[in-house]
């Protein structure tokens, strides 16, 4: 006689050691299966979009700090874009390069913090999670000298950056361009070719190609799945185009590959890095712009590849000195379509390698 | 780069296929009737040639009187992108139809739309409120909105 | 052939401490009964201690240091901190179940020490099915891991008991096949008479064995990488979720007190107890207890865990066989008399299906476990 089971409803809740934030899956369950899983967002929304509305153009820049806060310095580049493409400010040379290494410099240490978190969840209690911290720890110090913050910069402004690097900026960015890919390669030895890291994460999860394009997922979720599309290639912004460096892809878009690709893509940050300290010219870093900015009436659009995926901007203006209109197209909002077909199928404990993979940061998805 | 393909041309294109279906269109963008958006957008993303595969976002902008939803579409293989807006006159109770079903990064956009405009779309699975709370009056962005 | 002995004092002519000794049934019964308890519980807050700051080390941070000198201090705040804490049972629990399941959790990790020997014949009761009585015992308290689980009326606990329930189930196979393959070399269950025997630490003579036995008692004892069972990243905390105050203390040390003894286990199978030139005996065991959790500690710092179907494959399709092919192996060498004629020759055949065992199982590892199930 076939034993009578049923379904229960599991709810994985806002508060939980390891939902990356605050993030509430209720997951129908069979056993250990998921059936289903309904994502709860909302916790953490604080209507930013609205809040623009009533700021200036400016005044914009400390908001957008805190959308994806893992990663602000790539949050202030988009928004500073999106108005200059609207009201056609072009900034000096210097100023893009600063941007360019800031937003690189960003992307390598957003990425530690994703790998780490993710090695975490799969339950290596917090080891590879502090090595990446070290790192990390020597990048924020970078930010600090520039920007005088660790978490939430607002350094950069409409025409360019908000002040100059001081002078201890460039040797300390040597010696740390020195150090790290060594420490790239020590976790890679000691990551790479683990059977349980393996036997947990290869195969799990995996995210088609065709699923991937038409869920819109992108950044590091969209190349995993093996489709080559780099916005810092494809449709160069800023001063992208002066540098040479690969686009790396993945062969089955599976939890492993998706490690894989964040790995690989912090060594191509660090070539982008060293070629842009080479070229970087002197000059002024800002461009002159008055204090409240009236766009012309018109609409533009600004994308940048930030560590999370897209992120762009779309703003409307109707030549007043706040946007008529400010929307934010949330890279982890977006990825996290495809998040249920993903999942069912794989068990409670596949259920948080997956969602830890996809690597979303809640402040984006709720804005 | 990518390239922004021109208005005029993809409308003259929409108008032989489905007439009577675009509003107007310019350099940047073009405007649909919104009942005709379900066959303009997968005459988009099925032709040759146009291939938009990837939904790049959904947005809506509250002009007074009536609302206008933005769609950027992608084609990753050809490397252009488009912009189409559709309009809705009604304030209250406006309905749309949804695209759920050609690109499934729609899901939590609409979602999204619904809950901080109020725009309804036909054809969701699952048309609830995405950030704000069940019974929560009224819908944040648009303009009147207290 | 001559052979390695290590027991000095039967050079010196020192004689063994009599069964009932300090004279009388009761006093001896008394007396250690009072070293264990003693013991365990010194140990746990040493080896709580040594974990915390272990594990900070390696992770490239300090542990703690402030509490005291070096941070020595500190499983002592961490005991005040928990019992100072308010008890809270949540209203829908089954009251007596869940106030009951720590009790049966700890009460026979306390027993199983009483056939541990300290030194030569310093050990509660020098029971001649010793072993034995060790591997019944300890299952004893899976039950109150799983009233933990059943009793907090939370889904979570649930799973969690779920989980340690099946794990330990099937570990128990390749453990108890790994401590036969000692017990025939020693020729007896009693843990005394497999120290004694001993004129050559066991690990050289069944490493197979031992690399079972470490694995499977991990498994065990829900430590690192089979930690699914209390999973902090996935289930909150597993079958403890509901448990403050007293009761979570309770099984905050059961769990360092099954380390401790799993470590006394492994010390007595395979490391050669209380044997050691120089250094009393009982220090001696003391020092091979610590450098096998130290091992314990070092695994759980740097391997991520596995999944419960994969943990169930593990036991099943890889420690499993292994273990009998081991038994077999050891079976056949005890006939043929090698322990006592051609050690040597025992030693390296021995490593040699160790080395080529766990080869071809570093191939086939990641096979483990069923993949996407359809829904």
């Amino acid at each position: 006689m076939a034993l009578r089971t049923e379904p229960f409803v599991l709810n994985m809740g806002p508060v939980h050691p390891s939902t990356h934030g605050v993030f509430r899956m209720r997951a129908t369950l069979d056993g250990e299966v998921v059936i289903d899983i309904e994502p709860v967002f909302g916790y953490l929304h604080r209507g930013i979009e609205k809040l623009a509305e009533q700021r200036t153009y400016t005044g914009i820049i400390p908001l957008t700090d805190r959308l994806d806060y893992i990663s602000s310095m790539n949050n202030n580049f988009a928004y500073c874009l999106a108005v200059e493409k609207l009201a056609g400010i072009k900034v000096p040379e210097r100023a893009e390069y600063i941007r360019v290494i800031m937003a690189e410099l960003q992307r390598i240490a957003a990425l530690l913090i994703a790998v780490g978190a993710f090695l975490n969840d799969c339950g290596a209690y917090f080891t590879p999670f502090l090595y990446m911290f070290r790192e990390r720890e020597r990048i924020v110090d970078l930010f600090e000298m520039a920007s005088g913050q660790r978490l939430t910069y607002n350094y950069m402004r409409v025409g360019g950056v908000s002040q100059d690097l001081p002078e201890e900026f460039m040797p300390a960015l040597r010696k740390f361009m020195a150090m790290m890919p060594r420490f790239l390669d020590e976790y890679d030895q000691l990551l790479m070719q683990n059977e349980i890291l393996i036997a947990r994460t290869k195969g799990v999860g995996i995210l088609s190609k065709e699923q991937a394009i038409n869920s819109s997922a992108s950044g590091p979720v969209l190349r995993a799945s093996s489709v080559k599309w780099d916005i810092r290639k494809a449709d160069p912004y800023s001063v992208y185009d002066r540098f040479e460096f690969d686009v790396p892809t993945q062969a089955n878009g599976d939890c492993y590959d998706r490690y894989r690709q964040r790995v690989e893509e912090m060594r191509q940050s660090l070539r982008i890095i060293r070629q842009a300290m080479e070229q970087i010219p002197p000059g002024p870093v800002k461009a002159d712009v008055p204090h409240l900015i009236r766009p012309p009436i018109g609409e533009a659009y600004a994308r940048i590849e930030c560590p999370k995926g897209e992120l762009g901007f779309y703003l409307v203006s109707d030549n007043s000195i706040a946007p008529y209109r400010c929307h934010i197209r949330p890279p982890s909002l977006i990825n996290l379509t495809a998040l249920r077909d993903m999942v069912r199928g794989w068990k409670v404990a596949d259920l948080i390698i997956i969602f830890g993979s996809i690597d979303i940061t809640v402040g984006e998805i709720d804005r | 780069m990518t390239v922004s393909l021109s208005g005029k041309e993809v409308a003259r294109k929409i108008e032989e296929k489905f007439p009577g279906s675009v509003v107007e269109s310019s350099h940047d963008s073009l405007v649909v009737r919104s009942d005709s958006l379900p066959d303009v957008a997968r005459f988009l993303k099925d032709t040759e040639g146009l291939d938009f595969d990837f939904l790049n976002f959904i947005t809506a902008v509250d002009y007074y009187d009536h609302f206008e939803v933005v769609y950027l579409l992608n084609s990753l293989e050809h490397n252009h992108s488009l912009t189409i807006k559709t309009r809705c006159y009604d304030r209250e109770n406006p309905i749309m139809p949804s695209v759920v079903g050609l690109w499934q990064g729609a899901d939590f956009q609409e979602r999204e739309i619904y809950d901080l405009f109020g725009i309804k779309f036909e054809g969701h699975p699952n048309m609830k409120r995405i950030f704000l709370w069940e019974g929560f009056a009224g819908h944040p962005l648009r303009k009147d909105f207290k | 052939m001559a052979t390695f002995d290590f027991d000095i004092y039967s050079l010196v002519g020192f004689q063994a401490v009599p069964p009932d000794w300090p004279g009388g049934f009761w006093w001896h019964w008394l007396f250690f009964t009072v070293v264990i308890i003693s013991f365990v519980l010194a140990m746990v807050m040493g080896v709580i201690y040594i974990e915390r700051r272990g594990m900070g080390r390696m992770q490239s941070r300090l542990g703690p240091n402030r509490t005291g000198p070096f941070g020595l201090l500190q499983p002592v705040a961490d005991a005040v901190k928990v019992l100072l804490k308010e008890d809270i049972v949540p209203s829908a629990a089954d009251k007596l179940v869940h106030w009951l399941a720590p009790v049966i959790a700890f009460a026979p990790v306390l027993v199983i020490f009483a056939v541990i020997p300290f030194e030569n014949g310093a050990l509660l009761a020098d029971l001649n099915i010793g072993i034995l009585y060790v591997v019944a015992i300890s299952s004893v308290s899976t039950v109150g891991v799983f009233m933990a689980g059943w009793g907090s009326s939370n889904k979570y606990s649930l799973l969690g008991a779920m989980r340690n329930v099946a794990a330990v189930v099937s570990y128990e196979i390749p453990l108890v096949l790994a401590i036969v393959g000692v017990v025939l070399i020693a020729g007896s269950l009693s843990l005394n008479q497999i120290v004694v025997a001993q004129s050559i630490p066991f690990i050289l003579l069944q490493p197979l064995g031992f690399l079972l036995f470490f694995a499977a008692g991990c498994a065990e004892i829900n430590r690192s990488p089979f930690d699914l069972m209390e999973a902090d990243s996935e289930i909150v905390a597993g079958f403890h979720t509901e448990y403050s105050g007293m009761k979570f203390a309770m099984f905050y040390l059961v769990e360092y007190a099954e380390a401790v003894a799993i470590s006394a286990i492994i010390t007595t199978l395979f490391l050669g107890g209380w044997k050691g030139p120089l250094l009393p005996p009982w220090l001696w065991f003391v020092v091979k207890v610590v450098l096998v959790f130290c091992a314990m500690v070092w695994t759980r710092t740097t391997l991520p865990r596995i999944r419960i179907d994969q943990l169930m494959a593990f036991a099943w399709k890889f420690l499993f066989p292994m273990a009998l092919l081991n038994l077999f192996i050891t079976a056949l060498q005890v006939l043929a008399g090698w322990p006592t004629q051609l050690i040597w020759a025992m030693i390296m055949v021995n490593f040699a299906v160790m080395a080529i065992m766990v080869l071809i199982w570093s191939r086939f590892f990641f096979r483990l476990g069923w993949g996407r199930i359809e829904v």
